[in-house]
């Protein structure tokens, strides 16, 4: 890939930390919203570089953290229904349900296959016409399209055997969401690269207008991020509040518009509730009633009645850590009875939740600061 | 979860691309890209081409990253 050794090189980034270090006069509190994002950040171990004034908050930003616990029990009784193959991304194996998880119940007999894609998932469907094939489609707006095309493909393909139990999220209602709870003290927000190629950077224009805080949507290597708080920085000297793309090699202001096309095509806004933070109008994506036919939940309700969330858990503070309010190590079950094998709440679950990340990153010399508000 | 990689598309037929990801090559869906070629490079996640990488953006962007602290235009 040409450039990419520009985006990290070590030379670029010490000149761009030399920057920070002058406009970073006052505390600075960056929510980032995409866990590749909160990854990246432990990896080059930017909490330490960078000046003590740029506190790092990080958000809901991992879709297979804030799918309730019901949508994987759901798939784990699906996966040892007669005649069922459950396809899911791999990331979703290991996730706990309240008894079990994906990979428990294949090593116990049950069909469930990882798929790489979701075109994948419509292949197995072809190849076992005898079978219900279930995809457990999860996702932002950035796996959203590709999940959508798969119900277009099993309908022009009259796949009777398709179905999806389907999670998909958006980021933009969240962020509304948070920035109306004026507990929570959030100055910027570095953008999520790859949700905005798909819907573009104009979906945050409400950010910078109505709340006046900018935002920088940014891409994934060190210098990208670098950049991208020096962005900030300097909208914030200039007295203004924009929505700026750093990562203009891969975002365009309007996004990709055959892929909401497809979304659009596909599925329709609805209440969506998020593991941790509750219910949020307004954003989530269910499927099309016209589409009703490829919707697990609906083919398979009688067979699903019985399934009904569980209560939160106790000793988990996850929704004030989704918010950015308090940090892993706040928790009192962080690293002891919460580990990314037995996770407790939802950021624990995925690699790219934020006790995920605090916690294989844990000997890193974290600042450990105490709570952020109150 | 939604990490995307770039990658070059090497081959086109119909509405899938043979892309070279890091010297492995993939199958990879092109529906959402407009006017795909081979040669050009794309985001790639779980299996689809979600945008294309433009080059003279990047270009663009390491530019600007000089020009903030009085590097050379062309640092390389
Ligand atoms: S460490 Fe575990 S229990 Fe504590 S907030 Fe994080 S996910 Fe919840």
């Amino acid at each position: 890939m040409p450039h990419l050794n520009d985006f990290r090189n070590p030379d670029v980034a010490s000149h761009l930390l030399a920057r920070i270090g002058e406009l970073a006069r006052e505390p600075l509190r960056v929510m980032e919203i995409c866990g590749g994002h909160t990854h990246a950040i432990f990896r080059f171990g930017l909490q330490q570089v960078l000046p003590p004034q740029i506190e790092w908050l990080h958000g809901p930003g991992c879709p297979v953290c804030v799918t309730p616990v019901v949508k994987f029990d759901k798939a784990i009784a699906l996966a040892h229904r007669p005649n069922t193959i459950v396809a899911a991304y791999g990331d979703l194996l290991r996730v706990p349900g309240r008894e079990s998880t994906l990979l428990r119940e294949r090593a116990e007999g049950g069909d469930v296959r990882v798929v790489y894609s979701s075109m994948d998932a419509v292949s197995i469907a072809l190849q076992n016409p005898h079978k219900n094939v279930v995809f457990f489609a999860v996702g932002f707006e950035t796996t959203a399209p590709a999940n959508a095309f798969s119900i277009l493909a099993a309908k022009e393909r009259h796949l009777e055997n398709f179905t999806m139990l389907a999670n998909h999220v958006l980021v933009p209602p969240v962020i509304r969401a948070l920035l109306e709870d004026s507990r929570l003290k959030i100055d910027a927000f570095l953008g999520p690269g790859h949700v905005s190629a798909v819907v573009g950077s104009q979906e945050y224009e409400f950010i910078a207008r109505e709340y006046g805080r900018p935002v920088v949507v940014s891409g994934f290597e060190l210098n990208d991020i670098l950049q991208s708080i020096l962005m900030i920085l300097t909208q914030r000297d200039e007295g203004r509040c924009d929505v700026e793309v750093e990562y203009a090699r891969a975002v365009r202001d309007a996004g990709n518009a055959k892929a909401k096309a497809v979304i659009a095509d596909v599925f329709e806004r609805q209440d969506q509730e998020w593991r941790g933070l509750g219910i949020i109008a307004d954003s989530g994506l269910r499927i099309k009633h016209e589409l009703s036919e490829y919707d697990a939940e609906i083919r398979f309700a009688d067979f699903l009645r019985d399934i009904s969330p569980p209560p939160p858990p106790k000793g988990c503070i996850c929704a004030a850590i989704l918010k950015g309010q308090k940090r892993p190590f706040d928790c009192p079950s962080f690293a002891s009875s919460c580990t990314p094998e037995r996770p407790l709440g939802a950021c624990m679950v995925s690699s790219e939740g934020a006790c995920a990340a605090y916690y294989s990153y844990r000997q890193q010399p974290l600042i450990q600061g105490g709570t952020y508000d109150e | 979860m939604c990490l995307a990689v770039p990658a070059k598309i090497l081959t086109i037929s119909d509405n899938c691309a043979v892309v070279d990801i890091d010297g492995v090559r993939r199958e990879t869906r092109i529906d959402f890209i407009e006017d795909p070629r081979p040669g050009d490079y794309v985001l790639v996640h779980v299996g689809f081409a979600l945008q294309k990488i433009d080059e003279s953006e990047a270009e663009a962007t390491l530019a600007q990253i000089r020009a903030c602290f009085g590097g050379p235009d062309d640092g390389r």
